[in-house]
């Protein structure tokens, strides 16, 4: 049992939880990520390590309530526990060497492109930061990038915070005036991630993409998780969870991703309709 | 002196009705009765060579343990068996027995063999159903081994070495203890509260379970013993990633890797009704490939309720490799046998959901370097199956994980762990076994490597000392 150290609601869908499990905390690096059980009925779920800390032993783990599992996550306070937590898991982000690099997420992958954001700022790399948002309601972690960031962009769909527009405008307009970038990395929605690798394509700019598919184990044994990555099979659990931008093919990851969104969709309505049950 | 059994044929085993069975998940064969248990004993000449003992890859003293059954002795049957076994309730269900005691055995050379599996199987149910009590802890000798990998091959070095004093600590990847007998074999072959109970017997000898830890990321071998102080280290990780045809389609929504379909089965509940995991309820279902997982994600796919299920192999019946008992079960279960049949494609709709499979007919050749017959593509004999889901079950290839983060750790060109007759590995103190050195073998075998780095990791240890 791991037990929660800290609940944070970021915005009404994405919430911040510090998970004690002191033997993750000492080795997970930015771009780790971990899979935990909420109960002991519960699935496995995959997260991307948001950050963590030796001396305390919390990772941090920050969520978008999407199906039933997020939501039972979610219901849970501080002081209680989850049933299993297990990491880190797949590859850490390289960021060795960079000089310059731009840090594009969307949404609630902005949680996960934040730690490496920091890291490479640590490292003495000069960070450009892009993050979208649907609207201003779901911004979140604003103040951590830009403490991190040498430029920040701030792009909301439908302009009601920043700039009105997704994320590939700013780094358009970069590329255009002849930024170049050692690095691209994205971390957010597979549809923006699509668009930010088509972007950065014409520029030669090497781009890497965080991918968070469907997957049981995370060990290496099931094999749910595989891409297509240049035209070969890859695991995200043991080759990823990082690949080449340029070579993953989206559209098929992106239907993956949709296998179980029926289910997913009926088992959440139904969590609810419990939920609500319980509250009348 | 109970009389002997002349009968040539073994007691059958009592099984749930094949049309019942391939409807729910409860266990096929239901077991002997203490009768039929010591009629079958009775069959055992107790000859002096025993062959059978020399079939097995742990050797129990099969002649020995058969003699106290047919006296109605089962408790001291089972104490025979624990001799040498680990997990006696799960060889008696899974292991080969045909290959090894059995097909050793001298009663088979005129009639049946002695249902050795069967009543290992009866020995250690009546164990776990009537002895309560626990086993003896053995007293410490201040030695501390670890074991990657919490499956067959881990399970049984940690009970060798914990019978032997030693302070075991089993790290285990998944949230639950049993490797494969968990996650792979399903719950109507190998019912999961007898693995559990198996892993309670271990813990009552003080052997220690951490789930949830991934060795080679949460801490490395060498950390294992420059700061946490294990002795001796067994890797017993078992088999890797599923393998793939690599042919068009393989990633359409409804193609599975036998691993997960299994995997989403039996350790995640999907067949129990309000499983938080979900599984795809499919109605035409292929199996592709001829092995026991094979036989094994057919038989869920039935139970999960789909109308038509095939296993698809490219060579004939003599040389599927699963046993011939789980293909007798599969086939009474109603599995479509499609043999001689290679896919060549899976076809998928605009939502990238499998419609169907594209196979073509095949037919055997010279044979190749394994010495069975090459199978050849017939030309112009492709058809299409009306499928809807498709699972892959053609082998693994070793996890890359602890080769990638274990230096100085030697593994063949595939990623097998190089490891001698005894276990041990390129690297001092680091003994290997089972499906992580020999590639996807069975649970019988892994118990056996596990039992050799047993004992060859205590040697190490005394002579150190």
């Amino acid at each position: 049992m791991y037990r929660i150290l800290k609940r944070k609601e970021l915005n009404p869908t994405v919430t911040l939880m510090d998970i004690e499990a002191p033997f993750v905390a000492r080795k997970a690096k930015a771009g780790q990520f971990i899979i935990l059980r909420v109960d002991e009925e519960g699935e496995r779920i995959p997260l991307t390590v948001a950050g963590c800390d030796a001396n305390t032993g919390a990772v941090t783990i920050i969520f978008q309530i999407v199906g039933a599992t997020t939501q039972k996550l979610n219901e849970k306070k501080e002081g209680e526990f989850i049933q299993d937590f297990v990491g880190p898991l797949g590859r850490p982000t390289h960021v060795e060497g960079l000089r310059k690099v731009a840090v594009v997420g969307g949404g609630v992958g902005c949680a996960i492109a934040l730690p490496v954001a920091r890291r490479l700022h640590e490292l003495g790399c000069e960070v450009t930061s892009i993050v979208g948002f649907r609207n201003k309601d779901l911004v979140i972690l604003e103040e951590e990038f830009r403490e991190y960031s040498d430029r920040f962009f701030m792009m909301t769909d439908d302009g009601s915070y920043g700039e009105h527009g997704n994320v590939c405008v700013p780094l358009n307009r970069l590329l255009e005036a002849g930024e170049r970038f050692d690095e691209v990395i994205t971390i957010g929605p597979l549809i923006m991630m699509k668009f930010v690798a088509l972007a950065t394509k014409p520029y030669g700019v090497k781009t890497i993409a965080s991918m968070n598919p469907v997957m049981i184990d995370g060990t290496g044994m099931c094999g749910g998780c595989r891409l297509t990555v240049g035209g070969e099979t890859k695991f995200a659990c043991v080759d990823g969870p990082e690949f080449d931008a340029h070579l993953i093919d989206f559209d098929e990851a992106m239907k993956r991703s949709r296998t179980y969104s029926e289910f997913e969709k009926e088992a959440r309505e139904k969590h609810c309709n419990l939920f609500r049950q319980e509250v009348k | 002196m109970p009389k002997f059994n002349m009968n040539p044929k073994k007691n059958p085993m009592p099984s749930q009705d094949p049309l019942v069975r391939n409807k729910n998940f409860d266990e096929v064969a239901t077991g002997y009765t203490a009768e039929t248990a010591i009629d079958e004993a009775k069959r055992c000449l107790n000859c002096k060579n025993q062959p059978c003992v020399a079939g097995c890859p742990v050797n129990i003293h099969i002649p020995e343990f058969i003699a106290c059954v047919a006296e109605g002795r089962f408790e001291d049957a089972y104490q025979v068996i624990a001799r040498s076994s680990s997990l006696p309730a799960v060889c008696g269900r899974v292991c080969p027995q045909e290959t090894q005691c059995e097909g050793r055995c001298t009663r088979g050379i005129k009639g049946e063999p002695v249902a050795i599996g069967r009543l290992e199987r009866f020995v250690a149910d009546y164990h776990n159903a009537n002895c309560a009590q626990k086993p003896v802890r053995p007293e410490s000798n201040g030695h501390k081994v670890a074991i990657v990998g919490s499956g067959p091959a881990g399970l049984t070095c940690a009970g060798d070495l914990a019978k032997l004093g030693y302070d075991v600590t089993v790290f285990e990847a998944l949230h639950l203890a049993g490797g494969v007998l968990v996650y792979g074999i399903p719950e109507f072959r190998l019912p999961k509260a007898i693995v559990r109970k198996e892993v309670e017997n271990l813990q009552a000898l003080g052997v220690k379970i951490e789930t949830n830890m991934v060795i080679g990321r949460v801490l490395s071998v060498e950390e294992l013993k420059e700061e946490y102080g294990f002795e001796a280290i067994f890797i017993g990780s078992g088999a890797g990633l599923p393998k793939f045809m690599g042919i068009p389609g393989e990633n359409a929504k409804g193609v599975y890797s036998a691993n997960e379909y299994l995997t989403r089965t039996n350790l995640m509940k999907a067949y129990k009704e309000g499983s938080a995991t979900p599984i795809m309820h499919a109605k035409n279902v292929a199996v592709v490939g001829g092995g026991n997982v094979a036989m094994d994600a057919a038989r869920c796919a039935k139970r999960m309720g789909a109308e038509n299920v095939y296993i698809v192999y490219r060579r004939s019946e003599a040389e599927l490799p699963a046993r011939r008992e789980e293909v007798e079960h599969a086939k009474e279960e109603q599995i479509i046998f499609r043999l001689l049949t290679n896919p060549v494609e899976i076809l998928a709709d605009e939502q990238d959901n499998v419609v169907g499979m594209k196979c073509i007919e095949m037919e055997l050749g010279e044979p190749d370097a394994s010495g069975r017959r090459r199978p050849v593509e017939k030309p112009g004999s492709e058809f299409t199956m009306d499928v809807d889901c498709v699972i892959m079950s053609l082998g693994t290839s070793p996890n890359p994980l602890l080769k990638a983060t274990t230096p100085g750790l030697e593994t063949q060109r595939r990623g097998e762990i190089v490891a001698d007759e005894t276990g041990k590995t390129s690297l001092e103190g680091v003994y290997a076994g089972g499906d992580a050195v020999t590639g996807a073998a069975t649970v019988i075998l892994a118990m056996g490597a596990g039992k050799t780095a047993a004992k060859a990791i205590d040697e190490y240890i005394r002579n150190r000392s």
